[in-house]
């Protein structure tokens, strides 16, 4: 399966690599750089690259490209699943994924790989167990470390490697027993020049943050369970009882973790809550074009728009961009001529806007396509769709914990053509 | 030069910080070398001291230099010395270096292979199964025998962690020596039938590398993998599930076939007689009970939130499933199009795939596969063609709509993609050709010249496919063509030019005779297609363009290009008539006039379900090195009994004790099943010889578990005489039935726990076809009795039958039949009767007990009555609720009973320590939660007075 691992930064530097067989020179590597220098932008190096005698499958986050080697067929799949499960196991330990925090943390980086890989094939990578195996590093533990002599390596297999609950970790113990669950909803849409809708849906997610004591087993019901169209859940979700009664029954990981991920069925209208009224032109033989741009809320069930993001992305021809936000700040870049303005909360009084010239290259011709506009923002105590969670039970446990369910309403990729 | 020499000061001076320092002089080429020798002198120093800490401190500077790709082998001979360190971080950094450089150094890597061994044997899993993993990692050949024996030894361990590992360890060894093979695939063998859901797919990773054509290995581990495949961790999932699909395509006869017979039946339903119809019909499809099975039992795995997970889920489906039942895998794999952007690309390339074949399947979808401008290139080009794939006469407008803000984007690679992509839709949907033609034709005056020149290249495809009644398109082209810079769009219209010259006799000779002036400056390809209008105007139209083509060929001879200057000299020798030139030329024309096939525009993703979708495979298009075929499905399946798995079929074994009683009173009816009891074992003794392969077998295969162990089944200490009720003869309308555990081992199967059925006539007619349903509402595999043909009245009537409870309490549902009721009936075990006892020296447990602590055990302390307190009664106490056998103890006031669980084998261990007046009860066992329970149940038994 996966035979070695590089880390490579923005600017082509190879600083970590780890080989489970035995050891592959990193010149394989060169033909990685091959397909970085033909791709226009770092996203567009292709995600599997075959050489003579290996493959390489790369994905990238946070800027760093986890390079993995592969000798022979295998669903590249896994392998692309496993090395974000990789990148997502580096930010839960160290909080961030960069390269200085790998560097910083090697020997625990090191570790870390080599127990989630044996011989290329996953081992463990479920966040407890490893956890048990090898302790985050923190600076009192590594104080105390230092004091006594101790080490954060687990000398005990973890109860979670052999147990039917792997996510858990048994013992489990909390003063204050809490449940939090978030309900996240993301919408991505199209809208058209003309303001009507092209395509949207809602994709939504609930994460939980659990930290109960002992054994607990959570039942979590909706009020509309009927809108979820297309779930996908944590393996900790009893997948009969979903399907009978389309309730979430459930023996919680401790801490952090995302319980479902569910996509609301596209029979059911969109509600959009922002609209942009924009006036984008160029002039045949003029150097000035005109950029007028307001925004506006719609159907938001009255709560607020927060968070507001525009950024679009000019056509080449633009040099500079000369405008005045009614609110906010904006920037422009000249050298990317990607052009994004920081709005803020959207006041329905008073709607923002940002108006002014942009001059052009003297002599180009007017550019023929108009920038798509990207949007982000946020809207506290609403899930969009219309999604409600009932209640939560316990059972299992004798305390009573402190349950709270929070609602929020995203962009996902929401595009505006003009 | 002198740098150096102060740095050769400072080391004599204080040598324990050198390191530090130098780090701080500019490191010039000079240095390098020095300075590297003295890091590692002083981590050499460091490994050699007596300090724990800086040992570590050493070992994690030295894997910092592994990290980094810098070579620290010669250190190797200082870091083996610790590697049987107390340290357990410190030994793990040294199994690290160990893995990376034993290679290298293989002599100096065999001082530390009598530690591993060592730890082999180690009470601790993790530390057993992390030895295993080093030394099977360290490629030296030379230890190939200790580690075939330490695989072997590890496959039988009591730890599935550890078995796990072994798995691992065959691929290690089987990729450092091949020829172990025969050997390996003996664990492998032995490993496929582990019940653990750990095991299961790192086994079966071994077998896809090891012996994937041993297709026989699975036959009777099929159905058992599909019933764990649920509870299986996710990445042994998507290896089981590949695996099967293989299997299935070699194993079950094709579900597609229903539908061509459908098909065929529709179209002849008029014409043909009644007869033959009824012939077709006669051999309707069934699919296979265990075809089914996988189908069933990977379908809740669509919910994964591994896209591996999904993605091997779908492509199950899309090879085995009936095509109607295909539809449930589209959701989710446009769900996974919202995860990273690596996981979008394998995604939509699957799905392109499919999308050729079966358009239904996504075009509800149609929108998701609409393109941001946010997407990367590879996305969006993908993205384009599916949308090409799915469109159709009634969408098509839509599709078309979008293209044109496609056409527009920034990303012009992107644009370019998209013309082809309508160039597609108008070759395969006649409707919007002209509409399509009509579009490219204003792109030609975008100001961008990729657009332009993908238009030239997509519309001269399109012209070619149309009869020829396109010429003024061919002439705003040749107006066009001045402004045009690109190459490839500048020959495409030259050849146009030359193919049609006929449609535009006017302007053709004009565009020859611009080209003439250019031709030194152009481009090769421009160069070649100047010489054929040419040629082909010649041909034509020779009166007006015979000086211009003179012209171009005079140039062309003298082109620094070989190909050009071929060219001319070819088509002068062809066209030009002179005197050498030989029978060819009278046939110019019509071999340069020759009508042309139009080129078929098809997608790329055409035929590339010939690789198994979801690998890698299929993502390149070509054959990755270790593909594995997918077989086509078997005109006649092969025989499926293959997969049955009654381990011991008891050859001549009777299995029916018929007694016949004129009244049934509960204490004769027991003395009655103890009768049958013993003629039922002297029985099996009189057949044994003939079973006598099978039992052995079936001992083998229990074998490993205990190997470690020096343990051996015993008879049960104590046999319970009660009888539990099963069905009442009220309810059961005059039949009744009761039964007992005889805590013998069952002969049907060795995970299953023996019972014995005493069914009574209590009515005045005889019952006839008693027998037990074949449907079980609860999962478990129950080994029914043979149908009793008739039962007398006041008769009554013992069979035996096992039950697998799989090492739970949960109650045995199933139906008792007889001709005419069907009775529901459950048999709920306690769960002493779920144990097997085995005997073991005391030495033996208490190193047992030692393995399995912390969440292995549970105790409880009691108070006994007094009468309790007397060894035989705490025996006979202890053996009555439980099926353990007792083990001869060396103190007073110790009782120790060991016994193993029915179906996986799992040693249980339970020790009566008295402290009077209390006594303190202590479980160890793997199953946790057979251990409480059964602790509640000594529990209430100990502290109960009374016989």
């Amino acid at each position: 399966m996966i035979h070695s691992l590089f880390l490579i930064n923005a600017s082509g530097d190879i600083f970590l690599e780890k080989h489970w067989k035995s050891v592959v020179s990193r010149s394989v590597c060169d033909y990685f750089f091959e397909a970085l220098e033909r791709a226009t932008e770092p996203e567009n190096v292709p995600p599997v690259i075959p050489t003579p005698h290996h493959y390489l499958i790369n994905v990238l986050r946070h800027r760093i490209y986890f390079v993995a080697v592969i000798q022979s067929e295998v669903p590249p799949l896994f392998v692309i699943e496993f090395l974000h499960r990789v990148v997502d196991t580096f930010q839960d330990y160290f909080g961030v994924c960069t390269e200085a925090a790998i560097k910083d943390n090697v020997v625990v980086v090191y570790e870390l790989l080599e127990e989630m890989l044996d011989n290329g094939f996953p081992l463990a990578t479920e966040s407890n167990i490893l956890k048990e195996l090898i302790k985050p590093p923190t600076i009192l533990r590594t104080v105390v470390n230092t004091i006594t002599g101790s080490t954060n390596v687990g000398e005990q297999l973890p109860t979670g490697q052999l147990s039917v609950v792997p996510w858990r970790r048994t013992g489990v113990k909390y003063t204050n027993n809490e449940a939090y669950f978030d309900v996240v909803e993301e919408i991505d849409a199209i809208i058209d020049k003309s303001g009507s809708t092209i395509t949207a849906e809602i994709q939504g997610v609930i994460d939980a943050c659990v930290k109960l004591t002992g054994m607990p087993d959570l039942t979590l019901s909706f009020m509309n369970p009927r809108l979820l169209d297309d779930v996908s859940f944590h393996p900790c979700v009893r997948f009969k009882r979903w399907e009978a009664e389309r309730i979430l029954s459930f023996i919680p990981p401790d801490g952090n973790f995302r319980l479902l991920s569910y996509h609301v069925s596209s029979q059911n209208l969109v509600a959009i809550p922002v609209y942009v009224k924009h006036n984008i032109s160029f002039r045949e033989g003029s150097s000035q074009g005109r950029f007028e741009l307001t925004l506006g809320p719609k159907q938001t069930m009255g709560k607020a728009v927060e968070s507001v993001l525009v950024s679009s992305q000019l056509p080449r021809g633009v040099l500079n961009a000369n405008l005045n936000p009614s609110q906010g700040t904006y920037t422009f870049d000249p050298v990317t001529k990607l052009l994004s303005w920081d709005v803020g909360k959207i006041n329905p009084q008073k709607l923002p806007s940002l108006k002014g010239s942009m001059s052009l290259q003297t002599g180009a011709s007017k550019p023929d396509e108009n920038p798509t506009i990207n949007i982000q923002f946020k809207i506290q105590q609403l899930a969009i769709s219309g999604l409600k969670v009932n209640r939560l039970d316990m059972y299992g446990e004798k305390y009573k914990p402190f349950k709270g369910i929070k609602y929020m309403t995203k962009a996902g990729k929401f595009q505006v053509r003009t | 030069q002198i740098q150096s020499s102060i740095f050769n000061q400072r080391k004599a001076h204080s040598p324990g910080h050198v390191c530090k320092n130098i780090l701080h002089v500019p490191v010039s080429g000079l240095l390098f070398g020095p300075w590297f020798l003295c890091r590692n002198e002083d981590l050499k120093e460091m490994l050699e001291s007596n300090k724990e800490s800086l040992k570590l401190e050493a070992m994690k500077r030295i894997v910092g230099l592994i990290a980094k790709g810098k070579n620290a082998s010669e250190l190797f001979p200082a870091v083996v010395k610790n590697v049987a360190s107390k340290n357990i971080e410190l030994k793990k950094l040294v199994y690290v270096y160990l893995v990376r450089y034993a290679e290298e150094q293989q002599d100096l890597a065999l001082l530390s292979i009598s530690t591993f061994q060592r730890a082999l044997k180690d009470p601790n899993q993790l530390i057993r199964a992390s030895a295993l993993r080093v030394l099977s990692s360290i490629r030296v050949p030379i230890i190939v025998p200790i580690m075939m024996l330490a695989i072997k030894e590890a496959a039988t361990d009591l730890s599935p962690y550890v078995r796990k590992t072994a798995a691992h360890a065959i691929q290690k060894l089987y990729s450092l020596d091949p020829d172990q093979k025969e050997h390996l695939i003996e664990v492998i063998e032995k490993l496929l039938k582990d019940k653990s859901t750990l095991v299961a797919g790192s086994v079966v990773m071994a077998f896809e590398e090891v012996c994937p054509d041993r297709i026989d290995l699975i036959h009777k581990n099929y159905r058992k993998l599909c019933n764990l495949l649920v509870d299986v961790e996710e990445w042994g999932q998507v290896v089981i599930i590949h695996m099967l699909t293989r299997y299935a395509r070699t194993q079950f006869v094709s579900p597609w076939r229903e539908d061509a017979v459908f098909d065929e039946n529709s179209a002849k339903a008029f014409y043909d007689s009644e007869e033959e119809r009824r012939v077709d019909q006669s051999k309707p499809y069934i699919m296979d009970p265990d075809h089914r099975l996988l189908l069933r039992n990977t379908k809740p795995l669509l919910q994964s939130r591994n896209t591996a997970v999904v993605m091997a889920v779908s492509q199950l489906y899309w090879h085995l499933a009936p095509k109607h039942e295909l539809s449930i895998i589209t959701k989710s794999l446009v769900r996974l199009l919202r995860s990273h952007r690596e996981v979008q690309y394998i995604v939509l390339q699957n799905i392109a795939t499919m999308s050729i074949q079966r358009k239904g399947m996504f075009e509800p979808f149609m929108k998701s596969f609409y393109v941001r401008s946010t997407d990367a290139t590879h996305i969006k080009t993908l993205k384009l063609e599916i949308l090409t794939n799915l469109a159709n006469e009634a969408n098509i407008s839509t599709i078309l709509r979008e293209f044109q803000t496609y056409v527009k984007s920034q990303d012009k690679a992107f644009a370019a993609a998209t013309i082809q992509a309508i160039g597609c839709c108008a070759t395969n949907i006649s409707e919007v050709t002209d509409t399509c033609l009509n579009g490219l034709v204003l792109l030609l005056s975008n100001r961008d010249e990729t657009v332009v020149a993908e238009s030239v290249v997509v519309i001269k495809k399109l012209l070619q496919t149309q009869p020829s009644q396109h010429s003024d398109i061919i002439k705003h082209m040749a107006k066009l063509f001045d402004n045009i810079t690109v190459p490839m769009a500048r020959a495409s219209i030259l050849w146009l030019m030359g193919e049609y010259c006929e449609h535009v006799p006017k302007i053709a000779p004009d565009v020859l005779r611009k080209m003439a002036k250019t031709f030194t400056d152009e481009e090769d390809i421009v160069k070649l297609q100047i010489v054929n209008l040419a040629a082909k105007l010649y041909l034509t139209n020779s009166k007006q363009t015979k000086l211009l083509t003179q012209y171009i060929l005079n140039l062309g001879k003298y082109d620094q290009n070989y190909d050009i200057r071929d060219r001319t000299r070819f088509i002068r020798q062809l066209i030009v008539p002179n005197e050498k030139s030989g029978a060819l030329s009278k046939y110019a024309r019509r071999i340069l006039m020759a009508p042309k096939p139009a080129p078929v525009l098809q997608s790329a993703f055409k035929d590339r379900d010939r690789f198994q979708l979801g690998t890698l495979s299929h993502t390149l298009n070509s054959q990755a090195s270790g593909y594995l075929e997918l077989s086509d499905w078997p005109a006649v399946a092969p025989d499926q009994s293959v997969r049955n798995v009654e381990v011991v079929e008891p050859v001549r074994l009777p299995c029916i004790y018929l007694v016949f009683k004129d009244n049934v009173k509960n204490s004769e009816s027991e003395e009655n099943s103890d009768d049958s009891n013993k003629s039922s074992s002297s029985q099996s003794e009189k057949s044994s010889s003939e079973s006598d392969s099978e039992k052995k077998k079936t001992l083998k295969n229990k074998k490993p578990q205990q190997q470690k162990l020096d343990s051996k089944d015993s008879s049960p200490v104590f046999v319970p005489e009660t009888s539990h009720e099963l069905l009442h003869r009220m309810t059961g309308k005059g039949l009744s039935a009761q039964y007992r555990f005889t805590r013998q081992p069952c002969i049907y199967g060795n995970s299953m726990v023996s019972l014995q059925l005493t069914l009574s006539n209590s009515t005045d007619q005889a019952l006839e076809n008693i027998h037990i349903s074949e449907k079980s509402s609860t999962g478990q595999n129950i080994h029914r009795f043979n149908a009793i043909e008739r039962l007398e009245p006041q008769a009554s009537v013992t069979v035996s039958m096992g039950v697998d409870f799989n090492d739970s309490t949960q109650a045995a549902n199933f139906q008792l039949c007889t001709k005419e009721d069907e009775f529901s009936v459950s048999i709920q075990p306690a769960v002493g009767e779920l144990l097997l006892p085995i005997t073991m020296s005391e030495a033996d447990f208490t190193k047992e007990q030692g393995k399995l602590v912390g969440m292995n055990e549970s105790s409880a302390t009691i108070t006994m009555t007094p009468e309790n307190v007397s060894s035989q009664s705490v025996n006979r106490k202890v053996v009555s609720v439980a099926n353990l056998g007792v083990i001869p103890s060396g103190q007073e006031n110790i009782y120790r009973f060991s016994g193993k669980t029915v179906s996986s084998g799992s040693l249980v261990l339970v020790s009566v320590v008295l402290k009077d007046p209390d006594a303190v009860i202590t479980i160890n066992t793997e199953k946790t939660v057979m251990g409480s329970m059964l602790l509640r149940q000594v529990k209430t038994a100990l502290t109960n007075s009374g016989p």
